[in-house]
């Protein structure tokens, strides 16, 4: 009875997961979505403390305590330009849960059917790899290792390493021999595996393998919940697997990667030396009053923010000015190339959390024939997303890439610390362009003397 | 108890239904929907809990108890950033001259 009543409660569990991703797919209704989400899991949580026959509840409550207290402040405390690598932190700890209810089913012995033990195996691989190479992800992120770490013969041994691990989680399967040190050697191997597989990959590209992790924690989830028989975890584990592989995906097409390309090479290295054929004319300066003159007189701006502007902290200084620009009379949109910020959508939070309304900020597809109308397009930190080379340049590392056709707009002026190239390397046409005209400064310095010279027009 | 093909259909329309429900999100709520998946899949915390509550050595209590203490990380802190980034989604007000 009272298991018919927690089966119930993890089925009704799942649907207001389901319901809950579906809310957060449109701003209007988003923040519900996470609420409507949130009462699921509490549900399946509370339910499962009745389980019949279950011990060890003074350890279950400490370490529920311990690991809600430390994850709650720090999800508080954390500023929004370091959201990847927290999202990247807690996904890694998910898998880690995930080898670790697998773990215990293998040690166990063999107590299921050997389909059931294969598929526990296959989950504590893939949440192994996934806990070890969040945590590397994080600590790029976050600055903790600066470099990738690349060296001769790294995808033989990359290989060489996950072989060794399938092996040794085949041998350790308790149908085949109940060995606790094989056990243990699949789960080390696995968790090598991870880090070795995460260290060549650059801080550009972490997003989309912290987006990958995303997805593997919910397949290794959706897989324990088979081996657990519970319904809400195979269908939460497998629909954020799904959902992970596809958003990956997404990521990996914007920034005009194939998910092989981000996993196996690092960006531009193989290259060396990047051409900067096809870049004539000059940079031609301007200074802050000239600017502020050209956007008084504008009726259409478009501001097109890059991470560049988000690391100078200066997204409330450019809502400041968008306001003052509307004062004005001028329309203001922002534009953001899926790619601008640490990850898809991450800008779209940096300038939320500046208090810059959703019905302004426009995405690439919406935005892109606008920039055709407009009369000043103000980019800010921005570099690779704006460059004309991706459209006509084969040979350029970022050709074919989707860019914002600022180049378009009648005036272009470029907010940008020096003259040095993007991320990449690559020089930018954009900044050569007769409409074009640079405007040197900190991003933060720069917007503040533009408002205060709107202000005194 | 959920077996052979009735877990595979399981699966497989779980699939469909992360797949569709994700396609038709706006590039915009790209980070904030990563972290709330990321917290949704932290309901392995039940399976941790469970792991925990039948565990009978010293060996299963300790995996039990990280278990339960990596998936309570999971889910809290999920919750959390998800829920401070998504607070943050707001309108333009009206007559605002937008």
């Amino acid at each position: 009875m009272m298991a018919q009543a927690i089966q119930a409660s993890y089925l009704l569990a799942a649907i207001l997961f389901i319901f809950g991703l579906k809310r957060m797919s449109s701003p209007v209704t988003a923040r519900g979505g996470i609420t409507w989400a949130g009462a699921g899991m509490a549900l399946g949580i509370l339910s499962t403390f009745f389980w019949p026959g279950m011990h060890n509840y003074g350890l279950m409550v400490v370490a529920i305590a311990l690991g809600a207290i430390p994850s709650w402040l720090s999800g508080e405390r954390v500023a929004m330009t370091n959201m990847p690598q927290m999202v990247a932190i807690y996904n890694g700890m998910g898998g880690g849960a995930a080898a670790a209810i697998a773990a215990a089913e293998l040690l166990h012995g063999p107590s299921a059917d050997q389909v059931t033990i294969a598929v526990a195996g296959l989950g504590a691989l893939i949440g192994a790899v996934s806990f070890s190479g969040s945590v590397i992800a994080f600590a790029k992120l976050q600055g903790l290792i600066n470099r990738s770490v690349r060296f001769r013969g790294q995808q033989a041994l990359n290989i060489f390493v996950l072989v060794a691990a399938v092996v040794a989680g085949a041998a350790a399967l308790p149908f085949v021999k109940v060995s606790t040190g094989m056990v243990v050697l699949f789960f080390v191997l696995a968790i090598v595996y991870g880090v070795l597989m995460t260290v060549p990959i650059g801080g550009a590209d972490m997003p989309v393998v912290i987006s990958l992790f995303n997805a593997f924690t919910g397949l290794a989830v959706g897989l324990e919940g088979y081996v657990l028989n519970n319904a809400a975890m195979i269908i939460a584990g497998i629909v954020v697997g799904a959902s992970g592989t596809l958003l990956t995906q997404l990521m990996a097409k914007a920034m005009n990667r194939s998910l092989a390309n981000v996993l196996f090479s690092g960006f531009g290295v193989e290259s060396g030396a990047v051409a900067t054929g096809g870049v004539t004319g000059s940079l031609k300066p301007i200074d802050a009053s000239d600017a502020a003159v050209m956007m008084a007189y504008a009726s259409s701006v478009i501001i097109v923010p890059g991470y560049g502007m988000a690391v100078a902290q200066a997204q409330h200084k450019v809502w400041e000015l968008a306001q003052a620009l509307e004062k004005h009379g001028a329309h203001v949109a922002f534009a953001i190339h899926p790619v601008a910020g640490r990850m898809p959508g991450h800008m779209n939070v940096l300038l939320a959390e500046a208090g810059v309304p959703y019905d302004k900020i426009k995405d690439i597809e919406e935005i892109n024939a606008d920039f055709a109308h407009a009369d000043v397009v103000l980019v800010i930190g921005a570099n690779d997303v704006v460059n004309p080379i991706a459209r006509i340049d084969p040979s350029s590392p970022i050709y074919g890439m989707p860019i914002l056709n600022a180049d378009q707009a009648k005036n272009v002026i470029v907010v940008k610390r020096g003259r040095g190239a993007g991320f990449s390397g690559i020089e930018n046409m954009l900044f050569y362009a007769d409409n074009t005209r640079m405007l040197y400064g900190d991003a933060q310095d720069a917007v503040s003397h533009l408002i205060q010279e709107l202000k005194s027009l | 108890m959920i077996t052979g093909f009735a877990a595979l259909y399981i699966f497989m329309l779980a699939a469909f239904t992360g797949y569709e429900v994700i396609g038709r999100v706006p590039v915009i709520l790209h980070t904030p929907l990563m972290s709330g998946s990321n917290f949704i899949h932290g309901i392995v915390l039940v399976g941790a809990m469970v792991a925990l509550g039948y565990a009978q050595t010293d060996l299963e209590r300790v995996i039990g108890f990280v278990g339960v203490l990596l998936g309570t990380i999971n889910v809290v802190g999920g919750y959390v950033v998800t829920e401070r980034m998504l607070g943050m989604f707001k309108k333009s007000k009206p007559g605002s001259g937008a």
